[in-house]
């Protein structure tokens, strides 16, 4: 009987084992290919039957990319524009977030109101009268224009969820620092900041990878093909050489790389970010 | 005061006097204080938020009641609703309209069902399970910008691995289908992206909230002997009910939202075949320069997606939940 229930048991986690097996292949065939194709020779990249270990492979292609395509210049315009982004937009929001979790004021309802609708609306629906204030403010064609703009789009979620981790922070140890004399400033920098080290790496993760990503934004308002960041270089890379699909994921892969890295290394801040984000929203 | 004592102590003692203390002349400049500072801390972001994401959102109604000027300085003519009877009589409005209809019916069912399936299979204890969940949100991380190009890559007529898995493995088409060329084929294909891309996301979700749902209450039922499948209808599924009300309002936001990877696999062609929304109202708006008009197609697009966000609510709350 017991040996049976075992027996049992053992079968289904093997049924559950090869099901999620072939779930996890057929999800990941295509970025297989993405790399092979990236090591193949251009004439041969749409040969038939699919080679997913090249016959020849080179690395042509990542050295072209690299040099005589920009994608030296464009990835370090991303990394500048995802950089600065994450600094800024880490402490403003951390600094709102600790208003919002600490400090009893008039308007306290309203203004987080206010950034919940920022939260909701649609970003599309915002891109046409931000194009016209990015203009009108001289923020077209220039990376420092991006860092402002990315910055202000990450604000309402960074705040929201550091407002939430802050609330969970024990009182009692800040009315300690208040005791001994400490002014709010203090407390933030010392105390929380401190304390938050999870919460603030998950929400510059988070910031991180959404402004190294982001593709419309960028596309709308930089014109100036040296600055370009990473996204829009190797989307508007395709629509000038349709065929050269090995130099595209080359490319590709160099932009996606720090992603996936960042991603593995942090994974549990990711999974917890995300969960509580959804589960606490 | 010393102290001598531990903070979390000196901090309960200090909340207890002050809220036996009647409100002194020091205790009120505190807060003035602290009022200050709460308005300080928030001035910089605030200020920055207000100016990038409230301030467009007042103006993006009132440019679409415009005949927009694009030049700096020239006068804009007021035509009230002249944009939106434009797009009621525009057919190819209504063709992106049920294009972004189409990929929001068919990608956000299979995101849930599929999504909570692999959920539901990574939910006990089993070797890899790291690696599984590190697989399956890999798609999630990668930019929609390469996701795009390399699903349109795959989706070439004559060298493409999907063509050549259909007709040249397995047989099931009898020649190679032209994805990209057509309306209906051309929506599948980036419908099948959506749900690759997105999987994922709800699966993390989904186990989250599985893993939520209290044990006993799992082994009860199994110790009852109801059926896995049964158990997981009478048990977890209830359990996880608001998450999975959350994850489909979401979806049904980004299904309509759909951009990148239509702007990239087909640029809405052929002949607009395959315009949604939002590719529509980025070509009125940032290549025929009609921001009135552009304007006017994305406030319906919030208004419907706002529309059918209360519907949801109101279709997931029961009776019992409703406060």
């Amino acid at each position: 009987m017991v040996v049976g229930d075992k027996r049992r048991a053992r079968t289904l986690l093997g049924a559950r084992l090869a099901l999620l097996t072939v779930g996890a292949i057929v999800l990941i065939i295509p970025f297989a290919y993405m790399v092979a194709t990236s090591f193949k020779q251009n004439t041969l990249v749409l040969q038939l039957p699919p080679q997913f270990i090249p016959h020849r492979p080179t690395t042509a292609n990542y050295r072209e990319a690299w040099n005589s395509n920009q994608f030296g210049h464009y990835f370090l315009n991303s990394l500048i524009v995802a950089t600065a982004t994450t600094i800024l937009a880490v402490l403003l929001s951390s600094m709102m977030a600790f208003a919002f979790a600490r400090f009893q004021f008039p308007g306290r309802r309203l203004l987080f109101g206010l950034l919940l609708i920022g939260l909701m609306v649609p970003t599309m629906m915002l891109l046409i009268p931000q194009f016209l204030l990015a203009r009108d403010i001289g923020a077209l064609n220039s990376l420092w224009g991006l860092v402002f703009f990315y910055t202000a789009m990450n604000l309402a979620l960074n705040t929201f969820l550091l407002r939430s981790f802050f609330q969970d922070i024990p009182r009692e140890l800040e009315e300690a620092m208040v005791v001994d004399g400490a002014g709010p400033w203090a407390r933030y920098r010392k105390l929380i900041m401190p304390l938050s080290r999870p919460a603030l790496a998950t929400v510059a993760i988070f910031t991180f990878l959404a402004s190294w990503d982001e593709f419309v934004w960028a596309l709308t308002v930089i014109n100036d093909p040296s600055r370009r960041t990473l996204p829009i270089a190797i989307a508007l890379f395709q629509g000038e050489h349709q065929t050269s699909w090995g130099l595209v994921f080359a490319a590709s892969l160099i932009a996606i790389a720090p992603v996936i890295a960042i991603f593995v290394t942090f994974q549990r801040q990711f999974v917890s970010g995300i969960a509580s984000g959804a589960l606490k929203g | 005061m010393t102290l001598s004592s531990s903070p979390s102590q000196t901090g309960l003692i200090g909340r207890s006097a002050s809220a036996l203390r009647p409100i002194t002349r020091s205790f009120s400049r505190r807060r003035r204080k602290d009022v200050i500072a709460a308005y300080l801390f928030l001035a910089p972001g605030f200020a920055l938020f207000a100016l990038v994401i409230l301030y467009p959102i007042t103006r993006a109604f009132q440019i679409s009641l415009y005949h927009w000027a694009i030049a700096p300085g020239t006068p804009s003519e007021f035509i009230g609703f002249g944009n939106y009877s434009k797009a009621l009589h525009d057919p190819i409005f209504w063709r992106g309209l049920v294009n972004s209809g189409f990929y929001m019916a068919v990608t956000v069912p299979a995101q849930i069902v599929i999504g909570l399936a692999i959920a539901v299979l990574l939910d006990a204890h089993m070797p890899a399970r790291t690696l599984f969940r590190t697989l399956f949100y890999l798609p999630v991380v990668t930019s929609w910008v390469v996701v795009s190009l390399l699903f349109r890559y795959l989706f070439i007529t004559d060298g493409g691995l999907f063509n050549w898995f259909l007709h040249d493995a397995t047989h099931v088409t009898g020649h190679n289908i032209d994805w990209l060329g057509q309306r209906w084929t051309a929506m599948v294909a980036i419908s099948i992206l959506g749900v690759w891309k997105g999987v994922g996301w709800s699966m993390i979700i989904f186990l989250a909230a599985l893993q939520g749902v209290p044990r006993e209450l799992k082994e009860a039922a199994a110790v009852d002997g109801a059926k896995a499948w049964a158990r997981f209808r009478a048990v977890s599924l209830p359990a996880i009910r608001p998450v999975v009300a959350f994850v489909t309002i979401l979806l049904v936001m980004g299904g309509f939202n759909v951009f990148i990877s239509v702007y990239l696999m087909t640029q809405g062609g052929p002949q607009n075949e395959t315009q949604v929304l939002l590719t529509w109202m980025y070509l009125q708006a940032f290549s025929f320069l009609d921001f009135g008009y552009g304007s006017a197609i994305s406030f319906m697009l919030t208004l419907i997606v706002f529309a059918l966000s209360i519907v949801q609510l109101r279709l997931f709350r029961r009776p019992s939940e409703a406060v």
